[in-house]
C-alpha cells in the first residue's frame, strides 16, 4: 500500500464519519427544533399536526404561562434544589463506596460487593409501594427529603464507579500518599476524587438528569403546589379544564425545563467530552 | 516489621467498613426494609377495591400460582427483551463505532467537542415529551405516512398505522429507547476510553498498527469493565422499560398487548394496590433480572477477576 | 463558533442563575454542601438553599382554622374564584373565606394519581388533626360511586341541604351521586348532556340539507345512523370515530357491569361493538383514539369527517374556533340530539365525612350548584353549561344562547331536553375501568388484529387486573 493510497482511503474514511456524524447531529437536534417550533404554536396552531416553520405565538405562551396560576418558578427552584442535591450526594458517595470496596480488604468485602450488585437488579417500581408506606410512617410525606437522601445509595452509580477505578485507578498513588502521611479520607478527597473526574462528571450528570426528568416518585410524595418539581406540574398544565387547556402553554413549558439541563450538561459535558488527561494514573 | 506492616494495613481496612456506612445506613433505610415489606406481601392477599381494603390475609404461594397460571407473563417477558434488543444492538454498535471514531488517533476528526456534545442531549427530553412528538410525526396523516405516500411506497387511501401493528409499534418504542439511550452509552464507553493511557495508541501508531488493529487490540480490551457495565445496566434497564412503551400505548400496551413490558404489567396492579400480585411479581422480576446479569457475567467473563 | 457557544453559555447561565435568586430574594446562610464536584455546581447549590425555607412558607398563619379541597385541575377553584363571594384568593394555591383560609390540593389525574393521593388521606381521615382533613373534594362521574358508595362522603341532607333547594338540578346529574341506600352525596353545577356535532357542508351534500331536524331523522336510531354513515362513506367522509359513539352506548345500557362480582357485558355494548366493526369495516367510521392528530382533522373541513359527539363545553374547547381554517370559524357547525341521549363529563362536588368545616361546605355547595344569579354567570362567563333547568330555558328561548360556530343556531332547546332523558340508573363504581379498557381491547378488534372472542377475554382480563375481586363469566 502506498502513501497516496492510503491518504486517499483516510479521506474516504473521514467523509463516510463526517456523513454519519451529521446524520446523527440531526437526528439528535430535530427534536429540539420541533419542540421549540410547536413552542411558538397557537393552541388551534398545534391541533393541525405537524409543520417545520415557526409560528408567530411563542410570547403569548410564554405570557399566558408566566401569568398563570402555576408556580412555575418555584418549580424551577424545587426541581434545581432536588437535582442537584440528588446528583450530588449520589456520586460523592458512590464513589466513596467503590473506593471502600476497590482499596481496601476487609472479611465481608466479598459479601458486600455480591450484595450490592444484587440490589442493584431490583427494579425501583418494585418497592414503590413499600417505599411510600415507609415514608407515610416516617411523617415525609410532602418533603424532599424521600426525593434526595436515597440518591445516596444508588447502586448503579456504584457500579459505575467501581468498574472505573478497575479500569483506571492504580492503588500505587494511595500507597504513596499514605507513605506522606495523609489521612484516609484526606487521600479519598483530595486524590481519589479529583482522577476520578471524568467518571464524577459523567454520573453527576446521569443522576441529574433523571431526577430532573423523574415524574413518578415525585408526583407520589409531593402535593403542595409550591414544593411540586417542573414535570409535576407540566403534567397538571396538560390536565388543565377545557377553558384553559392549551397545549402551546405545554410545549413552551416543556422547553423552558429542558434549558436548565442544557446549562448544566454544557457545564459538565467539558469534564466527558475535552479529554481531561488522567494525568498519573499510567500503570 | 512484618507484623508492624500488617497491624498499619490492618488499621487502614478498618477504612473500607466506615467508607460502606452511609450507602449501607441509606440503603437498609429506603430500600431494603420497602423491599422486604415487598416480598413479605407476596404472600398475601391485600388489595383495594375502590376505598374498601381487602386483606391482608395469608395465601401463601397462591399469587405465584395466579401469575403462572396463564402465559402472559412469559408473552410479556417475550415482549421486553424483543423490544431491548432491538433499541439495545443498534445502540451499542452506533456508540462503539462513535466512540472508535473519537478516539482513533489516525482520524483526528474536526468538531468533535460538538458531535460529542450534541449525541447525549436527546435524554435530556422528558419521555412524555418525545412521545407528544412521536404521536405527530407517526399520526396516520402526519408527515411520515405523507412522505411515503409522496414517494409511492403506500397507498393514500389506506395510511399505516404504526401504534396499530405489532412490528411498527415494538420498533417505535425500541427507537425511542435508542434515541434517548445512545448517547448515554457513547458516554459511558467515551469516558472509558478516556481513561485508557494515550502512550498505548502513540506506541502502537509508531508500530504501525492500523485504526481497526488499534481499536480490537487496545480499546476494546481495555473498556472490558465498562462495556460489562454498558451491557449490564442497559439489560436492567431494559427489563425495566417501563415509560417510553407505558407513554406510547397509553398504558395499554397495545396491539394486543404485544408491546406490554413486565413493569408495565406491574403497573396494572399497582391500579387495585394490590401489594400481593404486586409483590410475586416483582419476586419473578427479581429472578430473572439475576439469572441474566449472572449470564452476563459469566459470559463476559466477569470483570477484574484476572487482576486479583 | 467556538465564541458563540461559549457566550450563549454564559447566558444561559446567567439566566439559569438569575431567576431562582430573584424568586426567592436572598439570604445568608449556607447550607451544608459536601465537599464534592466542581465549583459551578456547589455555587448553585448554595444559592439554592438558601431559598428552601421560603419555599415552604405559606401566606396562612400558623394556627389558623382550614379548609381543605382535592381537586385534579383548577375548575372549580377559578370558579370558586370568580363567582363565590368572599373568596379571596391569596396565592395560586391558597385563599381564604371571612375567617377560614382555604388549602388547594391539586394533583393531576395522570397515573391515577390523584385517586390515590386522594384515597389514602381519605382513608386517614379519622386519625388527621381536623385541619389537616380534607373538607371538600371533587369527582367524576366515572368513578364518582367508588367514593360516594362508602361512608367517606356526606349525604347532601346531613349537610342540611334539602331536596327542594336541589329542584331545579337534572335528575340524572344527582342520579351520579346517589349511593346504593339511596342518599345522594355529592352536587354538581354542570349538565353535561350532549349530542351530535355536524358538519353543515356535509349534510347539504348527502342529505341535501343541513337542517337540525332532517338531520336528527336521519340519525334518529342506530339502525338510520348506520344507513346515514354508509352514505356519508360513500360521498368520501368518514361518520366520525368509534370511540366518538362509545359513550353514547354505554350511557343507555340495561345493566351494571358488574353483577354478583362478574363482569357482565351489556347487549347495548355488545351492539356497539358489532355496530362499530361492521362500519369500520365499511370504512364509514375509523378508529382513532380522541384528541390525536388524526382525531383533530375533521375540525377542518379537508378533514372530510360528517360528524363528533361531545356537550356544550366541546363546542368551544374542540372546534378551534380561533383558527381561521376550521370549520367552526367560518359557522360551520350544527348541532342536534343524535341516537339516544347521554352526557359528557362534568364535576361533582363532594363534603368529605369528618369535616370541620360543615357550614361552610354547605354554603360553597348551595351557592355553586344551586343559586340561580351565580349559575346564570357561570353560564355566560364561562360557557359552562349549567345544572339549572331554569337557566338552560332562559338561554334556549333567547338569543344569549345562539352560538356563532353553529351557525347561529341555538342548541339549548335539545340539550335541555337531552339532560330530561338521561338514564343513568345502571352505574357501578367499575364504570371507570370497565368503560377504558372495553375501548382499549376492542380497538385491536376492529382494526382486525385480534378476534371477536380474543379482545373480549383480553378485556375482561385487563378489568380483572384493575379490580382482582371480580370474575369473567
Amino acid at each position: 500500500m502506498n502513501r497516496e493510497e492510503s491518504t486517499i482511503q483516510k479521506n474516504v474514511t473521514k467523509t463516510v464519519c463526517y456523513i454519519v456524524l451529521i446524520l446523527v447531529t440531526i437526528m439528535c437536534l430535530f427534536w429540539f427544533y420541533l419542540l421549540f417550533v410547536n413552542a411558538s404554536r397557537s393552541n388551534a396552531e398545534l391541533s393541525r399536526g405537524f409543520t417545520m416553520l415557526f409560528s408567530s405565538h411563542a410570547l403569548e405562551n410564554w405570557n399566558n404561562l408566566v401569568h398563570g396560576t402555576l408556580p412555575i418558578l418555584y418549580g424551577l427552584r424545587n426541581s434545581v434544589i432536588i437535582s442537584l442535591l440528588s446528583a450530588a450526594l449520589s456520586v460523592y458517595f458512590s464513589t466513596m463506596t467503590a473506593y471502600a470496596i476497590h482499596a481496601y480488604d476487609f472479611k465481608l468485602k466479598k459479601y458486600i460487593y455480591a450484595f450490592i450488585l444484587a440490589v442493584m437488579m431490583i427494579p425501583t417500581q418494585v418497592t414503590v409501594l413499600g417505599f411510600l408506606q415507609l415514608i407515610g410512617k416516617m411523617k415525609l410525606d410532602d418533603s424532599y427529603i424521600p426525593l434526595i437522601v436515597p440518591a445516596i445509595a444508588a447502586p448503579i452509580t456504584f457500579f459505575y464507579m467501581k468498574q472505573y477505578m478497575d479500569s483506571t485507578l492504580s492503588i500505587s498513588l494511595v500507597e504513596a500518599a499514605r507513605i506522606d502521611g495523609a489521612g484516609e479520607f484526606k487521600i479519598f478527597n483530595t486524590i481519589v476524587l479529583p482522577l476520578m473526574k471524568p467518571a464524577v462528571a459523567v454520573q453527576a450528570i446521569f443522576t441529574f438528569v433523571s431526577s430532573w426528568n423523574n415524574y413518578f416518585t415525585p408526583s407520589l410524595v409531593l402535593h403542595t403546589d409550591k414544593k411540586k418539581t417542573l414535570p409535576i406540574l407540566i403534567a397538571q398544565l396538560r390536565a388543565a379544564d377545557w377553558l384553559k387547556f392549551d397545549m402551546g402553554q405545554v410545549y413552551m413549558m416543556i422547553a423552558f425545563s429542558i434549558a436548565p439541563v442544557i446549562v448544566v450538561y454544557l457545564i459538565l459535558s467539558r469534564y466527558i467530552v475535552g479529554g481531561v488527561s488522567l494525568g498519573g494514573v499510567k500503570e | 516489621m512484618e507484623k508492624q506492616k500488617n497491624s498499619k494495613v490492618v488499621e487502614y481496612n478498618r477504612w473500607g467498613y466506615i467508607f460502606l456506612i452511609p450507602f449501607m445506613l441509606v440503603y437498609t433505610v429506603f430500600q431494603l426494609i420497602p423491599l422486604f415489606t415487598t416480598i413479605y406481601n407476596s404472600f398475601f392477599e391485600n388489595y383495594r377495591v375502590g376505598l374498601e381494603q381487602i386483606g391482608p390475609n395469608f395465601i401463601g404461594l397462591e399469587n405465584y400460582v395466579t401469575l403462572f397460571s396463564t402465559p402472559d407473563i412469559w408473552k410479556y417477558f417475550g415482549n421486553t427483551m424483543i423490544m431491548w434488543i432491538m433499541g439495545f444492538v443498534p445502540q451499542i454498535l452506533l456508540s462503539l463505532l462513535l466512540g472508535a471514531w473519537f478516539t482513533s488517533p489516525s482520524l483526528r476528526l474536526k468538531g468533535q467537542q460538538f458531535f460529542k456534545t450534541v449525541i447525549y442531549l436527546p435524554n435530556l427530553i422528558m419521555a412524555s415529551a418525545f412521545a407528544m412528538l412521536f404521536f405527530t410525526l407517526f399520526a396516520n396523516e402526519g408527515p411520515i405516512n405523507s412522505m411515503l405516500i409522496g414517494w409511492g411506497l403506500m397507498d393514500a387511501a389506506e395510511p399505516y398505522k404504526w401504534l396499530s401493528n405489532t412490528f411498527s409499534a415494538r420498533a417505535l418504542v425500541a427507537f425511542m429507547n435508542f434515541l434517548m439511550w445512545f448517547g448515554n452509552t457513547t458516554i459511558l464507553l467515551m469516558s472509558g476510553m478516556l481513561g485508557i493511557d494515550p502512550s498505548l495508541y502513540e506506541a502502537a501508531e509508531v508500530d504501525g498498527a492500523t485504526s481497526n488493529q488499534i481499536f480490537y487490540k487496545i480499546t476494546l480490551p481495555l473498556l472490558k469493565p465498562i462495556l460489562i457495565y454498558v451491557m449490564i445496566t442497559s439489560l436492567i434497564g431494559g427489563l425495566q422499560m417501563f415509560d417510553v412503551p407505558q407513554i406510547l400505548t397509553n398504558g395499554t400496551g397495545d396491539p394486543t398487548r404485544n408491546t406490554m413490558t413486565l413493569i408495565m404489567y406491574l403497573n396494572k396492579h399497582l391500579y387495585s394496590k394490590n401489594f400481593g400480585m404486586g409483590g410475586a411479581l416483582s419476586v419473578f422480576l427479581f429472578v430473572i433480572t439475576a439469572i441474566l446479569s449472572i449470564m452476563v457475567f459469566k459470559f463476559t467473563n466477569a470483570g477484574g477477576k484476572e487482576k486479583k | 463558533m467556538k465564541g458563540f457557544k461559549k457566550k450563549a453559555l454564559a447566558v444561559m447561565m446567567a439566566a439559569a442563575m438569575v431567576v431562582p435568586m430573584v424568586a426567592c430574594g436572598g439570604g445568608d446562610d449556607t447550607a451544608t454542601t459536601d465537599t464534592t464536584t466542581d465549583t459551578a455546581t456547589e455555587e448553585t447549590t448554595e444559592a439554592e438553599d438558601t431559598t428552601e425555607e421560603e419555599a415552604s412558607e405559606s401566606k396562612i398563619p400558623a394556627g389558623a382554622h382550614i379548609l381543605n379541597i382535592y381537586a385534579w385541575n383548577e375548575e372549580f377553584k377559578s370558579r370558586l374564584t370568580d363567582h363565590y363571594k368572599g373568596y379571596e384568593e391569596l396565592s395560586a394555591t391558597e385563599g381564604k373565606i371571612g375567617d377560614t383560609y382555604v388549602k388547594w390540593n391539586i394533583t393531576p389525574s395522570d397515573d391515577n394519581a390523584y385517586q390515590n393521593n386522594l384515597d389514602d388521606t381519605l382513608l386517614k381521615q379519622a386519625d388527621a388533626a381536623d385541619d389537616d382533613k380534607i373538607d371538600m373534594f371533587l369527582v367524576e362521574a366515572d368513578y364518582a360511586l367508588k367514593y360516594v358508595d362508602t361512608d367517606a362522603t356526606m349525604s347532601m341532607k346531613d349537610l342540611g341541604i334539602t331536596d327542594e333547594d336541589l329542584a331545579d338540578q337534572y335528575t340524572y346529574t344527582q342520579k351520579i351521586v346517589t349511593d346504593s341506600n339511596g342518599n345522594l352525596k355529592g352536587s354538581s353545577w354542570q349538565a353535561c348532556s350532549a349530542g351530535l356535532i355536524y358538519n353543515r357542508e356535509a349534510a347539504k351534500e348527502i342529505l341535501g340539507s343541513d337542517d337540525p331536524e332532517t338531520v336528527q331523522a336521519a340519525v334518529a336510531d342506530w339502525d338510520k345512523y348506520a344507513e346515514t354513515a354508509k352514505k356519508v362513506a360513500a360521498a368520501g367522509y368518514t361518520m366520525c370515530s368509534v370511540n366518538d359513539t362509545y359513550r353514547v352506548y354505554s350511557n343507555n345500557v340495561s345493566g351494571k357491569w358488574v353483577q354478583d362480582d362478574k363482569i357482565v357485558i351489556d347487549k347495548n355494548m355488545e351492539k356497539w361493538i358489532d355496530d362499530s366493526k361492521a362500519l369500520v369495516d365499511a370504512k364509514a367510521e375509523d378508529t382513532d383514539d380522541l384528541w390525536g392528530d388524526d382525531w383533530a382533522k375533521g375540525k377542518r373541513p379537508d378533514g372530510k369527517v360528517f360528524c363528533y359527539f361531545g356537550p356544550a363545553w366541546f363546542f368551544n374547547f374542540c372546534l378551534d374556533v380561533d383558527d381561521s381554517e376550521t370549520i367552526a370559524a367560518n359557522g360551520g357547525w350544527g348541532f342536534c340530539e343524535g341516537p339516544q341521549s347521554y352526557y359528557w363529563g362534568g364535576t361533582w362536588i363532594c363534603a368529605a365525612t369528618g369535616t370541620d368545616d360543615a357550614d361552610l361546605v354547605k354554603d360553597i355547595i348551595l351557592t355553586m350548584t344551586t343559586d340561580k344569579d351565580v349559575l346564570k354567570e357561570i353560564a355566560t362567563a364561562d360557557s359552562d353549561c349549567v345544572n339549572s333547568k331554569s337557566v338552560l330555558a332562559d338561554l334556549a328561548s333567547s338569543d344569549e344562547g345562539n352560538i356563532a360556530l353553529l351557525g347561529g343556531q341555538n342548541p339549548y332547546k335539545q340539550l335541555a331536553a337531552g339532560a330530561e332523558k338521561i338514564d343513568l340508573s345502571n352505574l357501578s363504581k367499575y364504570d371507570q375501568g370497565c368503560n377504558e379498557e372495553l375501548q382499549a381491547a376492542m380497538k385491536a378488534y376492529f382494526e382486525g388484529n385480534s378476534t371477536k372472542e380474543d379482545a373480549i377475554k383480553a378485556f375482561q382480563t385487563a378489568v380483572i387486573e384493575k379490580y382482582p375481586n371480580l370474575k369473567a363469566e
